[in-house]
């Protein structure tokens, strides 16, 4: 029996062809930065603190990219899917679990124990282990101690630009796949890490006065908007936005979030479909596209997970706009309830929780080597669901199929990181019109047949369901398609 | 109530079951003794390379057929007794049917070479070769050199498939360039190029004479006989072109030849037995094709063109433009209508060729030489649409029109550099009658 069919628990690849040297080196560089992280929080004092965050980050990034060369330049240009599926890290094998445990733990304590990462546990709420380790760069940033939230914005920042560019290694013969990637990477580094850090620094937001009041916060990354910004029309947030020494920026930032949901984001949608947002800039996005490229397989393409699906993402699409709803009701009535219910504590609280901190951070990344790396952005993202109504029913967007070229292999399926079966399109010959596609594209990069190119075109003949596929006589096709 | 039964599940067979699903009520039966559900055979390639593991290769869910209601069962067929219309399985187990399709598909070609069955020497088709391919060549340990017999798709499939484990690959060739019976030599040239760049031992112009046994039955070298040179290995895949699987058939009263013998309608000899896909030989030749064409596509589109026949719509198989795919290790190729490499290519045929300087893009226009009407293109590392050339070529266009609206036909991805203008350059420069 072939081995290649069953799950691999172990942690050595049975059709391991091991890593070279050079490829070694990269590892253990980038695997000592992160240890550095670990050394940290596990309390073990650090006399400079900003020389081992920088030593740490950038073993990080050299390691990295030091294995991605080796690993990728070696080989011809062209998709590097070999061994895939036999690899414990890619196939829920024990590596996989162990990062899935440690990912997840890592948001537990993130969301609601920041103190154990050290976030003000010492004396008089001094930062400790490893939030203390980024105090430097936070003083630096804004001249305030790190929060547990700078701590991942800069983690997750790092993990977009190592990862993206290993990422752009391996996919460097396809120029949509490295031009949107070197998007993803400057509009996570500079719209949602260093222009809010460089606005805090400016005292324009997230600033205490001159007689110790603070003054609020506001989300100042240009691009996450609501709905999956789910607080934007929290009043403590629209308040924040209009402190008055935070002007023009807050206005600026309160008028642009409108516009960009309730404007932008259908005319956009409209010409090129969501993958501008989710697999161009989006936050999310631009995480699952590069440090979850490892993982995209292993979303389930059954049709029962799709059904799942569609009850799930636009269950939560209902329930942010019920929340909102009420959340502005109250904003403008000056009411702490609505109809008799507090909303905060029977909308806003229950959203926050489940929605915003459960399924987006510990499941939506904590499960990345389990479910996929796109969990969130299928199963809960209410921005995705919205722009999904658009991709659906008015945009020009679609994954034109090429004739009757499909042989049917399935490559394009096992690699939507959005568990759309695209095979069951491309071998009938009919375009893909899916409210979830995110238009990563890497379906049309491992067609070996050149079957699938995503375009935006006339919606004329966007949808064009066929029963006999290009190729055969033209008679029959005209009697059979014209039903 | 018709009892339909198709023998064999690759592409040809379901679809065949799935347009006489849509089209009527009749009881379906699809026997395999291969697999227990349809998979892409193409795909089993990216199962050993790790790409996927075999269930993607199932383009159906395994309730599918429950839900369409048509039956799957699992057995070989030893004979058909087409007098009492009855199957007689391996088992003994007896089956009778009102229509029999044999969608039977191919075997790997063995040429009577000394050794070739010795274990260790297989080719490449089935679910099982995929099993004891993974068996002699689980990695570079226990397989240290492959040696590869034919020249064809499968065999540079295979090449590539092993070299996924860093198995030394010897990669032996009838032909003096890749594929040239097919291909035009500016491309077959271009395939030998990167089939080097990828650490593949090519040897061309060379035959093999034997494959040498070790002391348990095992191969463990080929001889060349040109050069009586021993090329020791553990495996030695044999990919010299398949033909139909229908041996089972021989006493049965249907008429064969290569394949099983059928007219345009594919029917056979024999009154409701059908043959589809590899398998179905034609007696009347369609236009320029082949009588025996073993390609996925053509398959396809026999099941498609067969079910409207059992259903009442009695139908001549008539393909349509012909088209192809393939992958050479990185590089695409596709084909639309008729482009000649060395066989069979009629005297007018005239070619137009422009090469990429980083060699692995290229593209050949077929184009007759007094008439100038475009024949065919074979492209390689560029996209083109299906649907273009399908209409370009039935309205028949001319070479230089083609040339000159080459950028509706590209099919590439968004952002990537397009060399319509270059072809266009290069093409004005040369005078049109030099092929």
């Amino acid at each position: 029996m072939s081995t290649s069919n069953q799950q691999s628990y172990a942690i050595s690849n049975p059709h391991s062809i091991g890593l070279d040297a050079i490829q070694k080196a990269g590892m253990l560089l980038a695997l000592t930065g992160v240890a550095i992280l670990f050394v940290a929080w596990f309390g073990i004092h650090v006399p400079k603190p900003e020389w081992f965050l920088a030593a740490s980050l950038g073993m990080m990034v050299l390691g990295v990219f030091i294995y991605s060369r080796r690993t990728y330049l070696i080989h011809p240009e062209g998709i590097k899917n070999n061994h895939v599926w036999f690899n414990s890290l890619s196939n829920r094998g024990v590596l996989g679990w162990f990062l899935a445990i440690i990912l997840t733990g890592f948001y537990i304590l993130l969301y609601w124990y920041p103190h154990v990462l050290g976030y003000q546990s010492g004396e008089n709420g001094v930062n400790q282990g490893l939030i203390a380790l980024f105090d430097p760069l936070s003083i630096f940033f804004k001249g305030t101690h790190a929060s547990q939230w700078f701590v991942y914005g800069t983690l997750y920042t790092v993990l977009i630009i190592t990862l993206g560019i290993k990422f752009i290694y391996k996919y460097r013969h396809n120029r949509y796949q490295v031009i949107r990637t070197l998007v993803v990477m400057i509009s996570q580094t500079f719209l949602a890490y260093l222009i809010p850090e460089i606005l805090a620094g400016l005292n324009y937001n997230d600033t205490t006065n001159s007689q110790g009041e603070y003054l609020g916060w506001y989300d100042t990354d240009l691009k996450n908007t609501w709905p999956l910004d789910y607080d934007f029309f929290n009043s403590w947030h629209l308040d924040a936005m209009q402190v008055e020494s935070y002007q023009p920026i807050g206005m600026f930032y309160l008028v642009w979030g409108i516009i960009f949901f309730l404007v932008l984001t259908p005319i956009i949608t409209y010409f090129v479909g969501k993958r501008w947002y989710c697999s161009w800039v989006c936050g999310c996005g631009g995480l699952a596209e590069t440090t979850g490229d490892a993982f995209r397989h292993l979303s389930s393409k059954k049709l029962s997970a799709w059904k799942l699906e569609r009850w799930l993402i636009h269950g939560i699409m209902v329930f942010v706009f019920i929340m909102t709803a009420a959340t502005l009701y109250g904003y403008f009535t000056n009411s702490s309830t609505v109809l008799g219910l507090s909303i905060y504590e029977y909308f806003q609280k229950p959203y926050g929780f489940l929605i915003g901190a459960a399924f987006s951070g510990v499941i939506g990344v904590g499960f990345y080597p389990l479910l996929g790396n796109r969990v969130w952005c299928r199963f809960g993202c209410p921005m995705a669901g919205y722009m999904g109504l658009f991709q659906r029913f008015k945009s020009r967007f679609r994954i034109t199929t090429n004739g009757g070229q499909c042989i049917s292999c399935g490559n394009c399926s096992t690699y939507c990181e959005m568990g759309i079966d695209v095979r069951a399109y491309a071998q009938k010959g009919e375009n893909i019109v899916r409210s979830s596609c995110v238009g990563c594209g890497i379906c049309s990069a491992v067609c070996p047949r050149g079957v699938l190119k995503l375009e935006n075109d006339s919606e004329k003949g966007r949808i064009n369901p066929t029963e006999i596929v290009l190729g055969n006589d033209v008679d029959l096709m005209k009697l059979v398609n014209k039903k | 109530m018709q009892h339909i039964v198709i023998i064999g599940n690759g592409i040809s067979g379901v679809t065949a079951a799935r347009h006489i699903r849509k089209l009527s009520d009749y009881k379906i039966t699809i026997i395999s003794a291969e697999t227990d559900y349809f998979f892409s055979r193409t795909a089993l390639m990216y199962v050993y390379m790790g790409h996927m593991k075999f269930e993607h290769t199932q383009a159906y869910e395994n309730w599918f057929w429950k839900k369409n209601n048509i039956d799957l069962k699992k057995g070989f067929v030893q004979t058909v007794n087409h007098n009492s219309k009855e199957l007689l399985f391996s088992t003994g187990e007896k089956m009778s049917y009102d229509k029999l399709i044999f969608a039977v598909g191919s075997k790997p070609n063995k040429f009577g070479w000394p050794g070739q069955d010795l274990e260790g020497v297989q080719g490449l088709y089935s679910k099982q070769d995929l099993d004891t391919l993974e068996q002699h060549t689980p990695n570079n340990k226990i397989c240290k050199r492959a040696v590869i017999v034919g020249g064809g798709l499968i065999g540079i499939e295979l090449a590539e498939m092993l070299r996924s484990r860093n198995i030394p690959v010897t990669f032996l060739i009838r032909e003096e360039s890749f594929w040239d019976v097919v291909l035009p030599e500016g491309e077959s040239e271009m395939i030998n190029q990167h089939i080097k760049k990828h650490h593949i031992d090519l040897k061309l112009g060379l035959n093999l004479k034997e494959i040498l046994s070790d002391e348990n039955g095992k191969a463990r070298a080929v001889v060349i006989e040109e050069t009586g040179e021993e090329i020791p290995c553990n495996f030695v895949g044999l990919t010299a072109g398949v033909s139909p699987n229908i041996s089972f058939l021989k006493d049965s009263g249907i008429e064969l030849g290569k394949g099983i013998k059928v007219n345009r309608f594919l029917e056979t000899n024999i009154k409701d037995i059908y043959a589809i896909g590899d398998c179905a030989e034609q007696i009347e030749p369609i236009r320029n094709r082949r009588p025996i064409e073993a390609v996925w596509y053509t398959g396809r589109m026999m099941g498609e063109t067969l079910a409207q026949t059992i259903c009442g719509n009695r139908l001549k198989y008539k393909p349509g433009i012909w088209f192809n795919s393939a992958k050479f290790l990185d590089i695409e190729y596709q084909t639309y209508g008729w482009v000649h490499g060395k066989v069979g290519r009629p005297e007018y045929e005239a070619h137009f060729h422009w090469k990429h300087q980083d060699n692995t893009k290229c593209i050949t226009l077929a184009y007759h030489k007094e008439t100038k009407e475009f024949l065919g293109i074979n492209t390689f590392g560029i996209r083109m649409r299906h649907e273009v050339f399908n209409s370009w070529l039935s309205e028949k266009q001319d070479v230089e029109y083609v040339i000159n609206h080459l950028a509706e036909a590209n099919f590439d991805p968004e952002f990537f550099k397009k060399y319509e203008t270059e072809i266009r350059k290069v093409f004005s420069n040369k005078p049109l009658t030099v092929s």
